[in-house]
């Protein structure tokens, strides 16, 4: 939903980065206002997902220049954890597994955390049972998963599923889904991206990066964005993504080549 | 009694056995004596021995431990905190010698047997005879034949055929004084087609330099299955010099789950051997290890005979300037065929001075088996800790939490559910605060 006047949520300028020196990102400018859902779409290798993990603060990224802005502050002036806490969310396109620790202590020590960041109260282990339930019957979950460790052994379907739980229970001002659509059968898709629809308000945004437009017939994007070289190269409506379907993505290119030479 | 010893050491620590009284039992007087021959033949084991290269015990060999006459007496709350509730029978030990005030052996069925070594010695001759001081490689080992000579008494559990006791046994040694050597020893009987649990447990009521030199005989019969969990709590200035021999007949399992947490210097030997066809043994490990603490875990996976299965993984945590040493060995005999072995050492070093030495070896003599081993040392994950830290937990609090989660693997598949959670909230509480010390 585009309203011009909404608030900007998140403000990228010229972001370049770097995976073990190597530039990945080459200046990358991105607004996204409450409300709004982008798409960035894109080939293997141009950058999407760096973009992604750069946002949320993985270590093995390094900021060369640019700056990003989220609610006017300083995003990367925060740790990772402090960027959760101020409202960023990555939904992880490969859910790291965690043997040992069980889903559910996992689940109630990272909502209390975000909860007490924001002046909420937290939730006992019972009372947290009974609300994370309601939020697995959403997403159509087996409440056995609380009591297995994280991700241990889940299968790709479940492990996208379980990203999307964690997003509704800490409820998000910016989502970034990492190809939360890879690896999902079509029933899984349908729930999975039912399940982001649901939790999307006037008040906060979603970022899907995606490499196939099948995910945007179930979450509609305001703005579709092709990324290509480590620059969004190409922004458009809904209809982009469409095109690009049917088309790929050389005549982008082609189109943004010839720009670059006129 | 009379062979001069090759080293002052090991004198000084046999010279409390020239004057402990005779047993009844003839057989047992010929152990202890050809015991004591051997303790004073060996040498006391340095780094050039290739079983302790990584293990220096120096420190130990300098103070000249004896056993205490006079033990302490605590009350039944001194204790309290060390008991476990599942365990109906409980045989209490205190600084070496029984202590009947504190043990409970109420409520066994027929089938189970739970005594000292002493009592049964008056009762059940034969079985004792069979197998007591038969297992124990004593004869090449120092501390064993160390802790053969000093033999009069000690903890005996046995399970009669096909008798199954899903209950506990707890065997808890409590250490009170300091300077003081205790002989630990212990007997499991499991007869054919018979079922029991036995916790061995040592802990200590104050902290202290002592030194227990313990030695275990197991023995599984056909059918029989026996877990075995041993926990070493001992004070952080303690020595624990530790050697379990486990046999098993055909079709017994074994499963072992032991917790390494105290002691600046400890040693654990654990020997299986199948014995009959079709054989199982399971052997779990952790060592949780800080300061300057050295712990060494040699164990040995024997295959006789055919069929055999087993399954290992020996885990540690290393912080702070401590030192783990893990020899894992797997044998399979000519003849062995179509065994079935998997061993697995994983290492989470805490600090840049912590230091772990790993060895697992394959030694096979039979051409139609299956038999892999691995290792790693490592750190913590980097993407785990990325995963934990996005959704908002503080890096401290992650890395405590991957920390935990890497023992719990171990401690969570102990047979005993109040020791599962005492355990896991102890592996919290050292790696929350890795340099302070609860003893």
């Amino acid at each position: 939903m585009i309203a011009t006047n909404a608030k900007i949520l998140l403000e990228v300028r010229g972001l370049r980065a770097a995976v073990a020196g190597v530039e990945i990102l080459k200046g990358i400018d991105l607004t996204v206002r409450a409300g709004e859902i982008h798409a960035i779409m894109g080939p293997n290798g141009s950058g999407k997902s760096t973009f992604a993990k750069a946002l949320a603060g993985h270590p093995s990224y390094e900021v060369r220049s640019g700056e990003v802005l989220f609610e006017g502050r300083n995003l990367f002036a925060l740790a990772p954890e402090a960027r959760a806490r101020a409202g960023v969310f990555l939904g992880f396109q490969y859910p790291v597994e965690i043997p040992g620790v069980s889903t559910a202590a996992f689940l109630r020590l990272a909502y209390n955390t975000v909860q007490e960041a924001r002046g909420r109260d937290e939730l006992d282990p019972l009372e947290f049972d009974d609300f994370v339930r309601e939020k697995m019957k959403l997403l159509e979950m087996d409440p056995g998963f609380l009591s297995r460790s994280i991700n241990d052994g889940f299968s790709g379907g479940e492990k996208k599923r379980n990203e999307i739980l964690q997003m509704a229970l800490l409820e998000p001002k910016l989502a970034i889904l990492d190809e939360t659509d890879s690896g999902l059968d079509i029933d899984a898709l349908r729930v999975v991206a039912g399940g982001v629809n649901r939790l999307l308000t006037p008040d906060n945004a979603v970022v899907l990066v995606t490499h196939y437009q099948r995910l945007l017939n179930y979450i509609v994007p305001d703005y579709v964005h092709v990324m290509e070289g480590g620059k969004i190269i190409k922004t458009g409506g809904r209809e982009l993504a469409l095109e690009l379907e049917s088309r790929g993505y050389d005549w982008v290119l082609d189109e943004y080549k010839a720009k670059v030479a006129a | 009694m009379t062979i001069a010893a090759t080293h002052p050491y090991i004198d000084a620590l046999l010279s409390g056995c020239g004057t402990l009284p005779a047993s009844g039992s003839a057989w047992l007087n010929e152990r202890r004596s050809l015991a004591l021959e051997r303790a004073n033949a060996l040498t006391v084991p340095t780094t050039r021995d290739e079983d302790w290269r990584f293990t220096d015990i120096t420190p130990l060999t300098k103070v000249h431990f004896q056993p205490v006459r006079d033990a302490a007496k605590p009350a039944l709350s001194d204790i309290g905190r060390f008991l476990v509730p599942e365990a109906a029978a409980r045989l209490v030990f205190v600084d070496g010698s029984f202590a009947a005030g504190l043990s409970s052996v109420a409520g066994l069925p027929a089938g189970v047997r739970v005594s000292t070594l002493a009592e049964g010695l008056k009762g059940r001759d034969a079985l004792l005879e069979k197998h007591l001081t038969r297992h124990a490689a004593f004869e090449s080992n120092l501390f064993a034949a160390i802790n053969t000579s000093y033999l009069q008494d000690g903890a005996l559990v046995t399970a009669a055929k096909n008798q199954a006791y899903a209950t506990p046994v707890h065997l808890l040694f409590v250490a009170t004084r300091k300077e003081s050597a205790s002989y630990p020893r212990c007997l499991v009987v499991a007869e054919t087609g018979s079922d029991c649990t036995v916790i061995e447990d040592y802990v200590c009521l104050e902290d202290g330099a002592y030194f227990n030199n313990a030695v275990t005989e197991i023995v599984v019969g056909m059918g029989a299955r026996v877990r075995h969990v041993k926990l070493q709590r001992e004070s952080y200035d303690a020595f624990h010099m530790a050697d379990c021999t486990v046999m098993l007949d055909k079709d017994a399992t074994y499963a072992s789950h032991t917790v390494t947490l105290g002691a600046r210097i400890s040693r654990h030997n654990l020997s299986v051997t199948q014995n009959g066809e079709g054989a199982e043994m399971k052997i779990e490990g952790l060592a949780l290890l800080s300061g300057r603490q050295l712990a060494d875990t040699h164990t040995l996976m024997d295959h006789a005979r055919p069929n055999g299965r087993s399954r290992q993984l020996h885990k540690c945590i290393v912080g702070g300037a401590a030192h783990a040493v893990f020899n894992g060995k797997v044998f399979v005999h000519e003849g062995a065929q179509l065994t079935d072995s998997a061993q697995e050492s994983r290492n989470l070093l805490l600090s840049s001075r912590a230091h772990v030495d790993t060895k697992p070896q394959l030694e096979i003599f039979a051409d139609d088996v299956k038999c892999s081993h691995g290792a790693t040392v490592g750190q913590l994950d980097s993407e785990q800790l990325f995963y934990l830290r996005a959704r908002g937990l503080p890096e401290e609090r992650a890395r405590t939490l991957l920390t935990y989660a890497f023992g719990a693997e171990i401690i969570d598949r102990i047979p005993v559910p109040s020791l599962v959670e005492r355990l896991e909230q102890r592996v919290l509480e050292q790696t929350t605060d890795r340099d302070v010390r609860k003893p």
